[in-house]
């Protein structure tokens, strides 16, 4: 049974249509990359998964899975210049989704919560202001948060920009981990197309429209792909991201 | 002086339930000034008087009827901007000045500028009966104890709404608990401190510990120790001066944001 289906979804965002009759479905352990050009839908698809945006026809559906086991990085947060708010604040509230209505963390949880620093190299910073620190290290933080939330989906929206190559990879070979070991299934939305033809089974090409929906090996023979990925890409480099560290 | 301070009953009265809606007001300001709603306090508080206004025309209980209008109002300044039929800022400043409008027409038609007037609007020492103290000690409790208990949770809304609502919390019940929780602040402390001034009870805190605290725990305990502080203080200069004591709070906070923003230059430059 599919974990989550999405049924002729059509978004309308500021009076256009920014995601038009999408259809597709994930089966539990899935790793789908999202793909295409900036504006094309990919985040407000996104975000309607996750009910932040309401769709204007068509339906979103989980099954077995609710929102509280869902782990997210948004494209950019919206927070403010000014919060004062520690590396560790920020990450441990990534576990709230898991406390149902305990108020407070448990060891457990503060086990989780360095665990998933120490893997974004972030617990030198566990003390710092957030707002103080780099865009690649607070991208790194929304990354931990969003760990400690997942348990049965992870969604990340440009998980790697303003992330240096070495992270990057690291990153991958992170999420790659979660998805084989863990089952979890994964979401990532990204313009980096040779990424997307290296990780995960399934891609979803977006422009406005699903363009392409189906399996990681379909997609690469297909003219689109081969637009996307240009001169220079090369899509039987294909491997590499996903396992290495 | 403190000796003679505490033996009048009236003052033991105000020091207790002050205290508490410091301790309350400082909590609650550290959310609404980072969530951008500073000026929900001062809406509400202009709504208190309108209500506290009527409830002296009817002749009726000062408290019982403005808890409930104030809290209704709370609830629908936050749907307004929420559902942006109108905006936020300017949602509130519309109902702010038609609170105000409609408590001074009361007024006029009945009482006239009198004394009790005065004190609602800035505030007297002498406001806290008996049954008051009970009342807002009461108050006082719940919101700190809900406070307590959904801490965490505040500052995950209060952080990234986003977030927090696609990870399944139900951020708009968190905000209109964060709105109500103020409600119930503002109309307990308004009789002490006045419809006019205790908005600033709530902002000033949350901005004094921002200029030198960068976690959310380190602002929201200094808030509250900053809080508590200033308003003994101000309790104390009220009663030498014999001054208004909701004035004598908000200048006591002045000076400490004017010592904060200094002490905050000085440790960023360090």
């Amino acid at each position: 049974m599919a974990l989550i289906s999405c049924e002729h979804l059509t978004i309308k965002y500021d009076g256009r249509t920014a995601v038009d009759d999408v259809s597709f479905s994930l089966e539990p352990g899935d790793y789908l990359s999202i793909v295409g050009e900036n504006g094309s839908g990919k985040s407000t698809l996104v975000k309607a998964l996750l009910g932040l945006v309401k769709p204007a026809s068509g339906t979103v559906r989980f099954n077995g899975i609710s929102r509280r086991e869902i782990g997210y990085l948004p494209q950019q947060a919206d927070t403010q210049k000014d919060f004062p708010a520690s590396v560790a604040e920020v990450v441990s509230s990534g576990c709230l989704s898991r406390r149902g209505l305990l108020p407070f963390y448990t060891a457990a949880d503060r086990r989780l919560v360095r665990e998933n620093m120490e893997k974004l190299e972030i617990a030198g910073l566990a003390k710092k202001c957030y707002r103080e620190l780099s865009g690649g290290q607070q991208r790194r933080v929304m990354l931990a948060r969003a760990l400690c939330a997942t348990r049965k989906l992870l969604l990340l929206d440009e998980p790697v920009a303003g992330l240096d190559p070495v992270i990057t990879a690291e990153l991958y070979a992170l999420i790659d981990r979660l998805n084989r070991e863990q089952g979890i299934t994964v979401i990532v939305v990204t313009h980096d197309i040779s990424s997307a033809v290296q990780c995960g089974n399934k891609v979803l090409h977006m422009d406005t429209r699903a363009v392409f929906f189906g399996t990681r090996e379909e997609y690469i023979t297909t003219e689109v792909c081969r637009r996307m990925m240009g001169v220079h890409t090369h899509a039987d480099e294909e491997g590499d991201a996903c396992h290495a560290g | 002086m403190l000796g003679e301070l505490l033996s009048y009953p009236f003052i033991v009265r105000a020091l207790v339930v002050g205290t508490l809606v410091a301790l309350c007001a400082a909590l609650l300001g550290v959310s609404l000034v980072l969530k951008r709603y500073s000026m929900i306090g001062d809406g509400l508080s202009h709504v208190g008087f309108g209500a506290l206004s009527i409830a002296l025309a009817m002749n009726l209980a000062p408290l019982e009827v403005s808890l409930p209008v104030v809290a209704l109002a709370a609830f629908l300044l936050l749907r307004l901007s929420e559902r942006s039929l109108i905006r936020g800022d300017a949602a509130i400043a519309l109902v702010s000045s038609s609170a105000i409008a409609i408590g001074v027409i009361v007024v006029s038609l009945s009482t006239g500028m009198n004394v009790d007037v005065y004190n609602y609007m800035f505030g007297s020492i002498l406001a806290m009966s008996e049954s008051d103290v009970v009342l807002s000690a009461a108050v006082s409790a719940v919101v700190l104890a809900l406070y307590v208990l959904f801490y965490n949770r505040i500052f995950a809304v209060t952080f990234d709404e986003g977030f927090a609502r696609a990870t399944g919390t139900n951020a708009g019940a968190y905000n209109m608990l964060i709105a109500l929780l103020t409600a119930l602040v503002i109309v307990v402390g308004m009789r002490m401190m006045g419809a006019m001034l205790i908005s600033s009870l709530i902002i000033f805190p949350a901005l004094t510990a921002m200029r030198v605290f960068k976690s959310f725990r380190g602002v929201v305990v200094c808030a509250a120790i900053v809080s508590v502080l200033c308003f003994i203080i101000g309790i104390i200069i009220s009663f030498v001066w014999a001054a208004p004591v909701g004035a004598c709070i908000v200048v006591t906070n002045l000076a400490v944001f004017c010592v904060f923003a200094l002490l905050g230059r000085f440790v960023r430059r360090a």
